[in-house]
């Protein structure tokens, strides 16, 4: 019998349905992956389970039942016995989940008191070293700011166990920390579940963490199942179309000369009224049938039930779209950019005179150099510098050292308007007060909008339209549109697709890759997705702590990965394929402001030896373009 | 901590400086003494001798800034700048226009104004967290949207209209208190009763509205969730970690106004006779003693800041964020 | 008969003015038209911005001043009185000119006070205008109904002009801190703190103080004595404004130093465009709404305290009808027995419901406007 049974659960806010008739079994000890593009209404799904929807939604419909009990029928003082009690429950940011003036010791001993029958002093400490926080008595004495985010999440799943829960609900655990951290999350997520048999239902967006963790999978869309599949019949044959041109819109080195699949539009917005298949609008295979009859379910196998009208299996797995554009100009002659031992420091003030006690040294000796129409990629975890250069490059960031040479010019002050930005967040960086042509004609007033629209893939008709608008990969291509309007040959491009969904980041890296074709731009990629850079880039630096680390060829860094960190960052990435080395790195990232002596990375490096210890390594250099500073690069 | 504590100790200074100085202009350069005596002695018809005789027994017939007909170091100190403002740095306040010591005028006023007060500032900000947390409580209920009505409409009122009501009926009518005046001792309490009640329901409107809004943005936080999460009853959740750390905010953002507790309120003092410090500068305003205002304004600035510094001690004392890092 | 044009008139035409030129570009913006939306669709919004439309409405007659030629002046040479009128005394000539001999009840049809008669010794003799008197008569005779309409203009301009005359420094000096950053900023911090530590009722007595002796010595500066309660009323707004604008000013300067950071700016930034120029087109449209709100917030706080200061001696001039001025003289009436009653009940009910009407008007519109509110 399973521990979890959901049936028909449904949840209303006013007349809009964000969770529609969702139903899915939990066995103990199972692992139940929630898969889907943010607002599909997984996280809803969960806070529905623990009854702590938000105060406008209710459960409209449905039963949840648990280990027997009704969770619907239960008076709330029941509902609380069973909350942190039998169901745990830890959120994506572990940052803000933890109340910021109690310490973790008495938040962990809160939820010890309600559901332990009897709290020992130790226990606390005990939960904390199972969760694998080292120095646990003194970790409990002190506050969350006081803890890096893999820390603080360590002690979110220690407050969750002090129920000794049946079933953990982990809604995006991972998703606010950097892989390598992530990593560790998730080998101690499994790690528990298989101590304790206790079960996951595990609600992420990225196929990775899925195919790593998940025993079954379920995939959501526009708050409906819409597939529900055993780990490795998913992957091997998905079957809903949704789910297929998610697999397509992956970037990776494979589809590399290829047009990433996109999926057109992006998941409808809550209260939009469907007829049919919600999914039918964006589906590349929709049938007439679509449009008006609700799909049922369809079981293909045993456990594997697709609810689409298409008999989905034998239809073709969606391949990669045509070839991408012509082939790329290799460097030569002066380079378009080069940046020699950049250095961001700021200072760090304190006592009564606000004398400069030290320096975070954001960036510290950073050197680069990109030719024409070529993609450098700057990778590296957060906290590592990698926007700061950016910024400083551009000249938005005072930089305390170092020179930066476009076209071999040396340039002063803020950089000219053949050097431009495309920022992260695509909701900060238009201004909501503006109309979009305003917006795109902001540093050239005789920029035709029109054209310019054309070119990002927009229609021309939206120039009067303001940016609330527009969904977030709209408002990306608005953001491109108006760096190209002051004719850039550079872009820095920091993060632009980490906040987007799969299916809209494989449509934003579809025009770069168009753009640098037909106008010759050249990008510095800064971003922390390995999977992209596979894709887009033809050189790679690998930064850590404000410096660079290794420096390549995609090929060469990412399948010839000399330094430790760049061997861990790699295999810390889940892959949808499975079965990767891993080379785990303990701990967390020390800060700037007090880095290591030595080769920074040493503290973490599994490989490290005295030597590491005492000086930091130059850049050895491998082969003309490949080069790693550390003392052990060279040895196989 | 204690260099942080330090340096705003030290930024503090400039400020009072600062306020001396907007003083000074404000009395001595906007009008000359000349005027001031013109409109004290009744503008028409008055003599020049008679202005410099006002001006000579108060010490106004100096220079301004730099006095050539002294001496030495004189010259700076002999100026109406050096004897009226510099010398409240040391709390030396001169006399009133009635010849009476200001200085001490202010330690016997002192403690009128705080029996009333203090009360006032522990009731009110007890008596508006008690009423904002019952509204959270209830929160998207009738009650709450009632109380929040009843928080409107009493922020409405003019806060005459509670001190002028309350005086006729529960003196006038009822015959519960005397209707003002005030005595040394235990008796005070029967003069002190009334004008705390009233105060606090003035002010009780408006803060309870601000706090039930913290609270209730406090609710919206991430780590509330957690803790629902944890199983917790609504009751814990909202007195453990929704009160507590509300409370940062809303505690030290009073503290700032504990030093200013000894200025005492003027509209209170002089409707129900406090003999205060808040009645003394309404008669100094009346009587338009300029002395008295201007010392008031300068210990008034001066408490002030020592509220911004204990503000700043006790944010230091209550977050950790801040005491520790 | 002769315009006279006060300079309250001009500022109180001029905000008018100013606001219908705001509704126009608010009409033809995008955003700003869907917040005055959401504000048309809160009923209380509405019933309360209609209840402030009638006191706006009345200010405004009342604004309109002029002096009425005198009857005796002779042909060709029009000689005109010394009272200045306005357009609301005209409008309310029965108001104003049935006046009694003193004090009388609500639609009273006798005075209040027993006298003695000619005929039939003592008794409440008759009113001369019986049952018209809806608020009653004050201690000379006048309607009360009267006074309170005519304060409305006093409340409405110390609650408007005083945000008016703060406005450009508050915002200009709030920008300017969070955008410039450095010395620029310290300075301008430690402007606003050094006046905020000043006790505000105590610098407002002060700056009273020391304009009624300049205004004092200097009676030539006015040619009636109408010119001179204006004068004061004004410098009353200037004085109230100077100590109010630090908490707007500090306001500002935080959430500029948040915009600054935003992406949109340093792509402006990136793109070479001006710093003056993305004060204008990306800091200020981007913190109005924190100006609009505060502007409504201040009203209803600006209202109740003119009372209070009135009261206290350090408000308008004595002659200026305003709440204040009622209340005060009022309140001396309580203490009489039989005890007069009305005057004051009149004015806190016209104040209350002025400072309800623009709490729950403060209230919609900041809900309309918050973007935080909105995204909710």
């Amino acid at each position: 019998m399973s521990l979890l049974a959901v049936r028909d659960l449904s949840v209303a806010i006013g007349a809009a349905s964000p969770v529609e008739g969702v139903s899915f079994d939990i066995a103990a000890g199972e692992t139940f992956a929630l898969l889907g593009e943010s607002g599909c209404g997984k996280s809803m799904t969960a806070l529905a389970l623990m009854r702590l929807l938000p105060d406008a939604a209710r459960i409209a419909g449905g039963s949840v039942q648990f280990a027997g009990n009704d969770l619907c029928a239960l008076s709330e003082a029941q509902m609380r016995g069973v909350r942190g009690g039998k169901i745990g429950m830890i959120f994506q940011e572990p940052g803000s989940s933890l109340n910021p003036v109690m310490t973790i010791g008495a938040q962990i001993a809160e939820a010890l008191n309600v559901h332990a029958d009897s709290v020992d002093g130790n226990r606390v400490v005990e939960l904390l070293a199972a969760v694998g926080i080292p120095d646990p008595q003194r970790r409990a004495t002190e506050y969350p700011f006081q803890m890096s985010g893999g820390m603080k999440q360590r002690a979110m799943i220690a407050m969750t166990l002090a129920g000794e829960p049946e079933l953990l609900i982990a809604d995006e655990p991972t998703t606010a920390l950097d892989v390598t951290i992530q990593a560790q999350v998730l080998d101690l997520l499994d790690g528990l579940r298989r101590q304790r048999r206790m079960a996951i239902l595990l609600i992420s967006h990225d196929l990775g963490v899925v195919a790593q963790m998940a025993d079954r999978i379920g995939v959501m869309y526009a708050g409906q199942l819409v597939e529900v599949a055993p780990r490795a019949a998913f992957f091997a044959t998905p079957g809903h179309p949704y789910a297929r041109r998610l697999f397509a819109a992956l970037p990776n080195a494979a589809s590399r000369q290829y047009r990433l699949a996109t999926i057109p539009g992006s998941v409808p917005p809550l209260g939009t009224l469907h007829a049919g298949c919600r999914f039918a609008e964006r589906c590349g295979e929709v049938l007439p049938i679509c449009r008006v009859q609700v799909p049922p379910w369809r079981e293909h196998a045993p456990g594997h039930a697709v609810r689409c009208h298409l008999d989905a299996l034998l239809s073709q797995k969606v391949g990669a779209g045509e070839t991408a554009s012509a082939s790329l100009p290799t460097g030569s002659g002066t380079p378009l950019l080069e940046v020699a031992d950049l250095r961001v420091h700021f200072p760090i003030r304190r006592g009564v005179l606000q004398r400069a006690v030290g320096h975070v040294l954001a960036v510290d000796g950073v050197s680069l150099r990109l030719d024409a129409g070529r993609t450098l990629a700057l990778v590296g975890e957060s906290g590592c510098g990698k926007t700061t250069v950016g910024k400083a490059i551009l000249g938005l960031q005072a930089p305390t050292a170092g020179m930066v040479k476009l076209h071999g010019a040396l340039m002063h002050g803020l950089a000219p308007a053949a050097m431009q930005m495309v920022f992260q967040d695509p909701f900060g960086s238009l201004n909501p007060r503006l109309r979009v042509e305003e917006i795109i004609a902001e540093g050239s007033p005789t920029a035709r909008v029109d054209e310019l629209l054309q070119q990002v893939g927009l229609s021309a008709d939206m120039a009067n339209r303001y940016s609330h608008e527009f969904s977030g990969g709209q408002r990306q291509r608005i953001a491109i549109a108006r760096a190209l309007a002051v004719k850039p040959i550079l872009l820095i491009c920091d993060e632009p697709t980490s906040a987007l969904d799969v299916s809209v980041q494989a449509q934003i890296l579809n025009l770069l890759t168009d753009l640098q074709a037909q106008l010759g731009l050249a990008y510095l990629f800064i971003t922390h997705n390995i999977a992209v850079v596979d894709y887009l880039a033809q050189e790679v630096a690998v930064m850590y702590l404000g410096r660079i680390v290794e420096r390549g060829t995609v090929d060469e860094v990412l399948r010839g990965a000399r330094h430790p960190y760049t061997q861990a960052l790699l295999a810390a990435v889940p892959k949808i394929e499975g079965g990767n080395e891993y080379l785990r790195v303990a701990g967390d990232p020390p800060s700037p402001a007090n880095p290591p002596a030595g080769c920074h990375f040493h503290p973490r490096c599994p490989r490290a030896v005295a030597r590491c210890r005492e000086a930091y390594p130059e850049a050895e250099a491998l082969s003309a373009t490949h080069a790693a500073c550390c003392f052990l690069a060279g040895a196989k | 901590m204690l260099a942080y504590l330090i340096r705003r100790l030290l930024y503090a200074l400039p400020i009072l400086i600062g306020v001396n100085v907007i003083t000074f202009a404000l009395f001595f350069i906007v009008n000359t003494p000349d005027d001031m005596a013109r409109m004290q002695l009744g503008v028409k018809r008055v003599t020049p001798e008679a202005i410099e005789k006002w001006k000579s027994e108060r010490g106004y017939d100096k220079p301004l800034f730099w006095n050539d007909s002294a001496a030495g170091a004189d010259k700076l100190s002999d100026t109406i700048f050096f004897g009226k403002s510099v010398k409240m740095f040391a709390l030396d306040f001169g006399r009133a226009d009635d010849g009476r010591d200001i200085a001490r005028e202010i330690t016997l006023r002192m403690g009128p104004s705080l029996v009333v007060a203090m009360p006032v500032f522990a009731l009110g900000l007890f008596a508006a967290i008690t009423f904002a947390l019952l509204l959270v409580y209830f929160r998207a209920t009738y009650l709450d949207f009632a109380g929040v009505v009843l928080c409107v409409g009493m922020m409405s009122v003019s806060g005459l209209f509670y001190i002028i009501g309350g005086q006729w009926l529960v003196s006038k009518i009822w015959h519960l208190v005397p209707i003002s005046g005030y005595a040394e001792g235990m008796t005070a309490a029967k003069f002190v009763i009334l004008p705390v009640i009233v105060s606090v329901l003035a002010g009780i409107g408006s803060s309870a509205r601000w706090y039930r809004t913290i609270f209730l943005e406090e609710y919206t936080r991430d780590y509330v969730r957690t803790a629902r999460a944890k199983g917790l009853s609504e009751r814990w959740v909202l007195f453990r970690h929704v009160l507590r750390n509300a409370l940062i905010p809303i505690l030290t953002g009073a503290v700032v106004v504990i030093p200013t507790l000894f200025m005492g309120s003027l509209l209170i003092e002089a409707f129900f006779g406090i003999p205060g410090l808040g009645s003394y500068t309404i008669d100094a305003i009346n009587a338009q003693d300029f002395a008295v205002v201007r010392a008031m304004v300068f210990i008034g600035s001066a408490l002030y800041i020592v509220g911004l510094l204990l503000t700043d001690i006790s944010y230091t004392l209550v977050d950790p964020r801040i005491r520790l890092s | 008969m002769k315009l006279v044009l006060l300079w309250s008139d001009i500022l109180f035409f001029l905000l008018i003015a100013a606001t219908v030129a705001g509704a126009v570009v608010a009409s033809r913006t995008e955003h700003l038209r869907q917040c005055w939306r959401r504000v048309g669709q809160s009923r209380v919004g509405m019933g309360a911005a209609a209840v402030l439309a009638v006191f706006f409405l009345i200010g405004a007659v009342d604004s309109l001043h002029f002096r009425p030629q005198l009857p005796d002046s002779p042909q060709g040479e029009p000689r005109y009185s010394a009272e200045v009128l306005s357009a609301l005394d005209v409008l309310l000539t029965p108001l104003r000119t049935r006046t009694e001999k003193t004090y009388s009840a609500p639609l009273a049809t006798h005075l209040y006070a027993k006298e003695t008669l000619d005929d039939a010794g003592r008794d409440f003799p008759p009113l001369q205008y019986p049952g018209t008197h809806l608020f009653g008569t004050d201690k000379v005779g006048q309607d009360v109904l009267y006074l309170t309409l005519k304060s409305i203009r006093t409340g409405l301009l110390i609650g408007t002009l005083t945000t008016l005359i703060m406005l450009p420094a508050a915002v200009f000096l709030g920008l300017l801190a969070g955008y410039a950053g450095g010395w620029i900023d310290d300075v301008i911090q430690y402007l606003y703190t050094t006046l905020n530590s000043i006790p505000g009722v105590l610098l407002i007595a002060a700056a009273v103080l020391m304009m009624q002796v300049a205004i004092d010595n200097h009676p030539e500066w006015f040619a009636t004595s109408a010119e001179r309660a204006d004068a004061r009323l004004l410098a009353l707004c200037a004085i109230l404004g100077i100590t109010s604008w630090t908490g707007l000013c500090r306001l500002l300067r935080g959430e500029t130093l948040k915009l600054r950071e935003l992406e949109y700016v340093q792509a402006a930034r990136a793109l070479g465009v001006s710093g003056t120029r993305i004060l204008w087109r990306h800091i200020l449209p981007n913190v109005m709404h924190i100006v609009m709100i505060a502007i409504v917030m201040d009203f209803s706080g600006l209202v109740l305290a003119e009372a209070v200061l009135s009261y206290v001696g350090i408000g308008v001039d004595p002659n200026t009808i305003s709440f204040g001025t009622m209340i005060n003289t009022a309140r001396m009436e309580l203490a009489r027995e039989p005890m007069v009653w009305w005057s004051l009940a009149a004015a806190f009910a016209f104040m209350f419901v002025l400072v309800l009407a623009a709490n729950l008007f403060a209230d919609a519109m900041r809900d309309a406007f918050d973007p935080r509110m909105v995204d909710r």
